[in-house]
């Protein structure tokens, strides 16, 4: 039985050279490697893959015109309810999605759903020339899209195949959100993926303008009673980082992980030979948090010589990174203090960071996210010298558009008030992704745009 | 790409520049900045806006050759475009809110310093366009630093301190200040002082003394400017503030200057290195 097979595994880099560089870990599988894995795919009647996937992507159907060799199909099947496979291929969660529900995962492996996604994806951004753009009939109706990340291009793209014509402003110098300026270059190369993807988003006719702040340069109520635009889509993200408010946090040396992530991987301080703006490790990098988001700053630092350390307040198996991160940082080198939390920063006389004050942990009861609380150890208080401490402890949305737009309701965290096709208490306004939803996934935020397209779409013909 | 429609040296290292801007000019405010990127690959920079024109689009902006960046938008010419010019961003300027009636009421006294007079210059422009002329001290190292002094002499009541006495009065700004307060018997509303961070410590010093309310806008480092990275962090009366979307403006008798200078300073030995490696490459081409 075609289920026989082991899982296929992906070739990757070698940990100790990559952990000296900025290139993409994983190099995906070749053709072969994807024709095999293709074949495990068990083709079920009732595939819980896709109703775990937040956009129901039709995994069964695109993995077996993989078996046919059909890739355009295959690539056809994905972009029916996904824009960005290349990109979702690489950042998924899937072993708490597609995979996590896949038959074979209950005795064996499950099929490697991402790395062909991936490999499909890819496959369609060396292809992208030979398809003919179809002739998408213009509705006469404009929507602007705030934010060109996730949330942002999945809506835009959505729109723009129903014949809306869309302008999407982002408030950075370049394109992508969070893909630009969060994770890194080697999880997900910047130019031959994220702006390609973006580039087959152009195709479509989308307008994007970068260097545009909606709440500051134009606002919303703006956007729609000047400018005309028949609806306003809000996918500005979650970028606001959060800080512990401890002792020493303003020492030179603490930085939020935006800010080291943006330096690094927006402003390219890893290439210094090409870009101006600097950026500093010391030897040793604490960084505090268990996310994705500690794990793409702890491997940075690494990869920029330092030392790099992981301090969580929880157990391993607490962490909220994917798995295949966690072991990817171990693999590269990363020390994981677990059970660890920092009470103060230390500085030096002249104010520069020398080191971090922690407290040892115990777990105790399920506290109300399901995770048992962490509780101090009394008195067991130490020292981690070190030169640079990040702080990643999540992120809130940026306060600048609801703080400018009338009628627009926002909850106590800060967060857009939707509801689950993205409609606002302003009509004409629809949310999505982690300005709604706070700091989440690339794919929930993706699901989000495509929901509210669609409500726009409704909205639109309604009015 | 944005345009540079027109360029003026204001002093040595001191440079003007109007730049085509349409959407910046046409929501720009006393009291904001914008984000400059020179070309592809440079440091995004914040720059306090020194005018703006809704009618042609233009924002200007001042900058001085301080570093490897600040000398590659000097380096621009009319005609040149910057990569990016973002904003406008921050807060605009309290008084800009403040009821008409209250404000013809109050007595303002700016203190500039160096090229920290540009961004003072649009909110006296504001204040005078609203019927409020306010006393604007002017502060240089030597006259030929001075800079916006006949831009200024229109819209406001200029009084010049030089450190060496080559212009006006010879001394610190914040004895100028004495002098208007003490010496003269001016009273004051509020005083608002834009400059290099160690002056505007020292003109609220000498401020508190009287509990004249001042304002002081910092200029600390920043990446993004629109609350994203945090870099720009302030202590203000105890907690933490980030200059770019809760200031840059704040109760200056407030702000932790000593910290807020250690900050500015978190780069300045890559800032060196980069520089040096620029002048070096520079010089390797030879004239």
């Amino acid at each position: 039985m075609a289920n026989k097979i082991p899982r296929v595994a992906v070739r990757e880099q070698d940990p100790k050279v990559r952990a000296t560089n900025f290139e993409e870990v994983c190099y995906g599988y070749n053709a072969e490697e994807a024709a095999l894995e293709a074949t495990r795919c068990l083709n079920c009647k009732n595939p819980r893959c896709v109703a775990a996937c937040p956009v129901n992507i039709n995994i069964p159907t695109f993995i077996h015109h993989i078996t046919e060799g059909d890739l355009r199909a295959a690539a056809d099947t994905i972009h029916a309810d996904s824009s960005l496979p290349s990109i979702c291929g690489r950042v998924c969660p899937q072993e708490s999605q597609c995979e996590g529900s896949c038959v074979l995962g209950i005795k064996g492996e499950a099929v490697a759903i991402g790395k062909l996604e991936r490999y499909v994806g890819d496959w369609a951004l060396e292809h992208s020339a030979e398809v003919e753009s179809v002739a998408i009939e213009p509705n006469g109706k404009r929507v602007a899209v705030v934010g060109s990340g996730p949330a942002g291009l999945a809506c835009a793209s959505d729109l723009a195949k129903l014949g809306y014509k869309v302008d999407v402003f982002e408030a950075l110098h370049r394109l992508g959100g969070v893909l630009s300026y969060g994770i890194p270059e080697f999880r997900l190369p910047k130019d031959r993926v994220v702006a390609r993807e973006i580039n087959e988003v152009k195709k479509l006719g989308v307008k994007f303008e970068t260097d545009v702040i909606v709440g500051r340069t134009m606002t919303i109520d703006s956007l729609l009673d000047k400018e005309g635009y028949d609806a306003v889509f809000v996918g500005s993200g979650a970028g606001l980082p959060r800080f512990m408010g401890i002792e020493g946090e303003n020492l030179n040396g603490v930085l939020s992980a935006n800010e080291f992530l943006t330096r690094v991987n927006l402003m390219g301080a890893w290439d210094p030979e090409h870009n101006d703006t600097p950026v500093y490790v010391g030897k040793k990098v604490v960084v505090v948090g268990g996310g994705n988001v500690a794990m793409d700053a702890v491997r940075t630092a690494k990869r920029l010589g330092a030392e790099a350390v992981i301090v969580y307040r929880r157990g391993e198996a607490e962490l909220p990174a994917r798995k295949e991160e966690v072991h990817h940082a171990k693999e590269e080198g990363i020390e994981f203090r677990m059970l660890t939390n920092p009470t103060s920063i230390l500085g030096t006389e002249d104010g520069w960071v020398k080191g971090i004050n922690c407290v040892e942990m115990e777990l105790g009861e399920p506290d109300a996210s399901g995770r048992r609380s962490p509780q101090e150890k009394a008195g067991s208080d130490f020292v981690i010298d070190c030169d640079v401490v990040i702080m990643a402890l999540g992120t809130s949305p940026n306060p600048l558009i609801a703080s400018t737009t009338s009628g627009l309701n926002i909850n106590r965290r800060g967060c857009i008030e939707a509801d689950e096709v993205g409609t606002t208490s302003r009509p004409g306004v629809f949310a999505g992704g982690d300005a709604v939803t706070g700091a989440a996934t690339v794919i929930l935020a993706m699901g989000a745009g495509r929901k509210a397209a669609k409500a726009i779409d409704e909205y639109c013909k309604s009015k | 790409m944005f345009k540079i429609v027109e360029k003026r040296k204001l002093a040595e290292n001191i440079f003007e520049m109007k730049i085509a801007a349409e959407r910046v000019a046409r929501a720009a405010l006393p009291g904001q900045f914008v984000i400059v990127r020179a070309n592809e690959g440079g440091e995004r920079i914040p720059l306090t806006i020194a005018d703006y024109d809704v009618e042609q689009g233009t924002v200007t902006i001042v900058t001085q050759t301080i570093g490897h960046s600040t000398k590659k938008i000097c380096a621009l010419e009319v005609g040149d475009s910057l990569a990016d010019f973002a904003g406008p961003l921050g807060r605009p300027s309290e008084f800009v809110h403040m009821p008409l009636e209250e404000l013809k009421n109050r007595k303002y006294l700016f203190v500039a310093g160096g090229v920290g007079t540009a961004p003072v210059y649009p909110q006296v422009k504001w204040l005078h366009e609203h019927g409020v002329t306010a006393d604007v001290i002017i502060g240089a190292k030597t006259k030929g630093m001075l800079i916006y002094i006949d831009e200024m002499s229109k819209v406001g009541n200029v009084h010049i301190a030089t450190d060496d006495g080559s212009e006006g009065y010879h001394g610190m700004v914040t004895g100028l200040i004495k002098e208007l307060v003490e010496g003269e018997g001016r009273k004051y509303d509020e005083c608002v002082c834009i400059g290099p961070m160690i002056m505007m410590k020292f003109v609220c010093l000498t401020t508190k003394a009287w509990d004249l309310q001042t304002t002081v806008s910092l200029n600390a480092l920043m990446v993004d400017g629109t609350g994203m990275c945090g870099a720009c962090r302030v202590s203000v009366g105890g907690k933490t503030l980030f200059t770019c979307v809760d200031g840059p403006e704040f109760d200056g008798h407030k702000v932790d200057f000593d910290e807020a200078i250690r900050r500015q300073g978190m780069y300045k030995n890559q800032e060196r290195e980069a520089s040096d490696k620029h002048e070096h490459k520079c010089n390797c081409y030879g004239k």
